[in-house]
C-alpha cells in the first residue's frame, strides 16, 4: 500500500509498557538521592565517560559538521518516513527478512513470543535492546514461559539482581565491582565462591556462565541501532562481542526496533557511525559493529524477523515541537552531562528512558496525561548541558518548557474553582501594588520563625508551595523585614544629623 | 484495517503539517590525503590503543609473521579462500593444526569452539578510527569462524587502508554481512574500568602487508 492518508485515526494513539512512571519525579528523586554509594558511583561513571567523550570529540576537526548532517538526516527521515519505511521494508524482504507491524508494546510482545514457540524452545538469548526494554518483552515471556537471557554484562549484572536498568548504555551504572560480585555470588549458578570484586575476574564469571547459552541457543532477540532503507540492512553496535553471538549464531533471530530508526542509505551510516561511539562511549569506535540484509546463506541466521513497533511513537512524531526527540539515537551523551540525573540517577525517571532525553520522551510516547509522567519534563534545571552534547542537536531544553506549557494546559481546563496558584498570584499582585500593601504583609515575617524549627530552618511550607521544600530547606525569615530596618536606621542617622545641626 | 496500514495512517496523519526539512549538509571530511606511511603510523597507533598487537611487514615476510602469531596455537581455523603463499612457511605447510572452512564443509559450534584462533584477511580499513571490516568473501570467511575462536589473526594489505569512514564506505558491499572490529571484545560496564575479552576473542593480532 502507499503511504496516503487514510483519514483514519486523527488523534494521536499513545504507547504504553514501561514507559509510564507510577511516581511523581520528586518523590522518586527524593528518595534516591538518600543513596550516597549510588551517587558516589554515578559520579564517577558519568565524570570518567564524559572525559573521555570530550577527548575523542575534540580529535575531529569537523565535529559541529557532522552534528548538522546527523541532525538534517534524522529531520528529513522524520518527514519522509512512510516513504522509508515501504522502500526499507520492500529491501529488507527482498533478501528474506520477514517484517511484522506492530502497533503497540503488547502486539509487538505477542508477534515475539509467537515466533518463539514455534521454535520450540523456551530459552532465548538477548543482546541489549531499548525496544524490548519499553515493552517489557522479558516479564511478558516469562508469563509464557519463555525464559530470555540478557547477555550484555550490564543488562546480566541488572537481571540477575533483580533491579532495572539506570542508565541507556552503562544499565549497572549505579553498581559499583563489590555490588556485582555480591550479585554473582548470590545469583550465578556454578560461580567460583572465591571470586573477587576484581572487574576483569567478574567479566570472566559472566563469559563462562553464558557460553554454554550462546552456543546452543536456537534465538536470539537483538534490537537495532539503525536500519538502512535504500538496501534493508540493519546495523547493531556493541563492544563485548555477546551482539555477534547472538546474531550470527542461532538460526532465527528476532529483532524488535522503533520505526523512528530508520536511515535513507549507506552514505548516512559514515555521519552516525562517528556521531555514536564517540558521544556514547567516548571512544572513537566501538569494537564491534554488525550489519546484515535479510538472510545470507551459509552465514547466520536462515529465519530473520524484524518487528516495526509504534508504540507511541505516531503520537510523538504529530508534536511538531516535541517530534525531534526521535531523532535520539540512543547515545546516552544527556545523562552523562546532566547535573539532575547525576545526583538523582535512573531510577528516579520511573520509565525505560531517563535522564533528559527520557525527560521528554516518555511524556512525549504516553502523552503528558498519562499516570505521573507530567512530572518529568519539571526533572531539569533547563541548564542545557544536555543540547550542547546532543550529537544530533535534540533541543532538550526547549521541548522540556513546551511540554511543561502542555501540562499546565491539560490541567487548566479541569479545574472550576481557582487553583492556589491563581490565589497567591492575586495575593502577590495585591502585595506589589502599593508599598502600604508590601510593609503591611512583610509585619508577618516574625511569623515564619514560628514555622521553621530549633536550627531556624522551615522543612515543610503548606498547599503548593510544599514542592519548594521537597527536596530543600527554607532559612527562617529574619525578625525585621528590610524595610523596617532602614527605617530605624534612617530614623537614628536623620536624628544624629539634626543634632549636628 | 492491519497493523502496517494503521501505523502508516497514523504518521500521515501525525505529518498533517507537512514539514519541509532543510537539505541535509554534508561539510563534514570526506576524503583525506594521507601518505601510505602515514596512514600506516596512524592505523598502528589506533590499534595499539585497543591492545591490539601489531606487526607491519613486507609481503615476503607475511607467512613467516603468520607462523609466528600462530605458534603457540594448538588449533585454528582459516576460510576456503585464504591464499595458498600465505601458508608456505615451513611452520604452516601441511599443518596437522589448521582447519579449513568451506562452504558445504563447515565447521560445527562445537568444533568451532575447541579451535583456539582464527586467521582471516580483510575487506577495508580505516585508520582515524581503527576500523577493520570483514565482508564475509572467501578469504574472510563466514562471521562466526571469526567469533568463536579466542585469538583473532587478521591480515591488512596497505592497499585496503583509507583513513576516513566516508572513503570506507563506498568499498563496502552493504549488503554482505559485514563485521566491523575495532580492537578485541572489551566491557567497560563495571565502574568503566575496561576490561579485554568477554565473548569475542580475547586477543586480535592484526598484520599490516605493505605491497599488498
Amino acid at each position: 500500500m502507499s503511504g496516503v492518508f487514510m483519514g483514519m485515526p486523527s488523534l494521536p494513539v499513545f504507547g504504553d509498557g514501561n514507559l509510564h512512571i507510577d511516581e511523581p519525579f520528586p518523590a522518586a528523586a527524593h528518595r534516591e538521592l538518600g543513596n550516597t554509594q549510588m551517587r558516589a558511583n554515578l559520579r564517577h561513571a558519568t565524570h570518567t565517560i564524559r572525559d573521555k567523550r570530550i577527548k575523542v570529540v575534540g580529535e575531529l576537526p569537523d565535529w559541529e559538521e557532522l552534528r548538522d548532517a546527523g541532525a538534517a538526516t534524522k529531520n528529513q527521515v522524520m518527514a519522509n518516513l512512510p516513504a522509508l519505511l515501504e522502500e526499507f521494508e520492500k529491501n529488507f524482504t527482498a533478501r528474506g527478512g520477514i517484517i511484522h507491524w506492530a502497533r503497540d508494546a503488547d502486539e509487538a510482545n505477542r508477534i515475539v513470543s509467537d515466533l518463539i514457540k514455534e521454535q520450540d524452545t523456551t530459552e532465548v538469548v538477548k543482546v541489549k535492546s531499548m525496544a524490548t526494554q519499553e515493552i517489557g518483552l522479558n516479564e511478558y515471556l516469562e508469563e509464557q514461559g519463555i525464559s530470555a537471557f540478557e547477555t550484555d554484562l550490564a543488562e546480566l549484572i541488572v537481571q540477575l539482581g533483580h533491579d532495572k536498568p539506570s542508565h541507556i548504555l552503562v544499565p549497572a551504572i549505579h553498581k559499583n565491582r563489590t555490588e556485582v560480585r555480591d550479585i554473582f555470588l548470590a545469583e550465578m549458578p556454578n560461580v567460583d565462591p572465591n571470586l573477587t570484586d576484581e572487574p576483569r575476574l567478574l567479566a570472566m564469571a559472566a563469559r563462562e556462565h553464558l557460553r554454554r547459552k550462546f552456543l546452543s541457543a536456537k534465538v536470539a532477540v537483538s534490537g537495532a541501532n539503525f536500519a538502512l532503507a535504500d538496501s534493508g540492512t540493519l546495523a547493531v553496535v556493541e563492544s563485548e562481542g555477546n551482539g555477534r553471538m547472538c546474531l550470527t549464531l542461532p538460526e532465527t533471530l528476532i529483532t524488535v526496533m522503533g520505526i523512528e530508526k530508520l536511515l535513507p542509505a549507506k552514505e548516512d551510516l559514515e555521519v552516525f557511525m562517528q556521531l555514536l561511539p564517540r558521544s556514547s562511549t567516548g571512544e572513537r569506535m566501538n569494537p564491534y559493529t554488525s550489519l546484515w540484509t535479510g538472510v545470507t546463506e551459509g552465514d547466520g541466521p536462515q529465519n530473520v524477523h524484524l518487528v516495526m513497533l509504534d508504540n507511541g511513537r505516531t503520537a510523538a512524531l504529530a508534536d511538531k515541537y516535541g517530534r525531534t526527540a526521535l531523532n535520539c539515537i540512543r547515545c546516552s551523551a544527556c545523562m552523562n552531562v546532566c547535573p539532575v540525573y547525576e545526583r538523582t540517577g535512573g531510577h528516579a525517571y520511573g520509565s525505560t528512558y531517563p535522564g533528559p532525553i527520557g525527560a521528554i520522551l516518555s511524556p512525549l510516547l504516553t502523552g503528558i496525561k498519562s499516570e505521573e509522567n507530567s512530572s518529568l519534563p519539571y526533572a531539569s534545571s533547563l541548564c542545557g548541558a544536555c543540547f550542547d552534547a546532543c550529537p544530533v542537536k535534540i533541543n532538550i531544553p526547549e521541548i522540556l518548557v513546551h511540554l511543561r506549557g502542555e501540562d499546565v494546559d491539560s490541567r487548566r481546563g479541569e479545574k472550576k474553582l481557582p487553583s492556589q496558584m491563581d490565589l497567591m498570584m492575586k495575593g502577590a499582585q495585591w502585595a506589589f501594588s502599593s508599598g502600604k500593601n508590601l510593609g503591611l504583609l512583610e509585619k508577618g515575617l516574625p511569623l515564619g520563625k514560628l514555622a521553621a524549627g530549633q536550627d531556624k530552618k522551615i522543612k515543610r511550607l503548606p498547599g503548593i508551595a510544599a514542592g519548594w521544600t521537597q527536596s530543600r530547606d527554607i532559612p527562617a525569615p529574619p525578625s525585621q523585614s528590610f524595610r523596617d530596618w532602614w527605617k530605624k536606621e534612617h530614623q537614628s542617622e536623620a536624628t544624629t544629623m539634626k543634632q549636628e545641626k | 484495517m492491519g497493523a502496517k496500514e494503521e501505523i502508516l495512517s497514523r504518521i500521515s496523519s501525525a505529518l498533517r503539517d507537512a514539514p519541509v526539512p532543510a537539505p541535509v549538509p554534508r561539510e563534514y571530511r570526506k576524503t583525506s590525503d594521507m601518505e601510505e606511511s602515514a596512514l600506516i603510523e596512524l592505523l598502528v597507533d589506533r590499534l595499539e590503543d585497543y591492545k591490539a598487537h601489531v606487526n607491519v611487514v613486507d609481503a615476503a615476510e607475511l607467512s613467516a609473521t603468520i607462523a609466528e602469531r600462530l605458534k603457540d596455537a594448538t588449533s585454528y581455523v582459516v576460510p576456503h579462500g585464504i591464499a595458498g603463499e600465505w601458508l608456505t612457511n615451513a611452520a604452516l605447510a601441511n599443518d596437522a593444526r589448521r582447519r579449513v572452512d568451506a562452504p558445504g564443509a563447515v565447521l560445527g559450534i562445537p568444533e568451532l569452539d575447541g579451535t583456539d584462533a582464527v586467521l582471516t584477511s580483510s575487506a577495508v580499513s580505516i585508520a582515524e578510527s581503527g576500523t577493520i571490516v570483514l565482508d564475509g568473501t572467501g578469504d574472510q570467511g563466514r562471521r562466526a569462524i571469526s567469533l568463536v575462536p579466542d585469538h583473532h589473526v587478521c591480515v591488512v594489505p596497505v592497499s585496503t587502508i583509507v583513513q576516513l569512514l566516508p572513503e570506507a564506505l563506498p568499498r563496502m558491499d552493504i549488503t554482505r554481512p559485514l563485521t566491523w572490529i575495532s580492537g578485541p571484545s572489551a566491557t567497560s560496564d563495571i565502574e568503566l574500568e575496561r576490561v579485554e575479552g568477554v565473548h569475542g576473542p580475547r586477543q586480535l593480532d592484526v598484520i599490516i602487508v605493505k605491497g599488498l
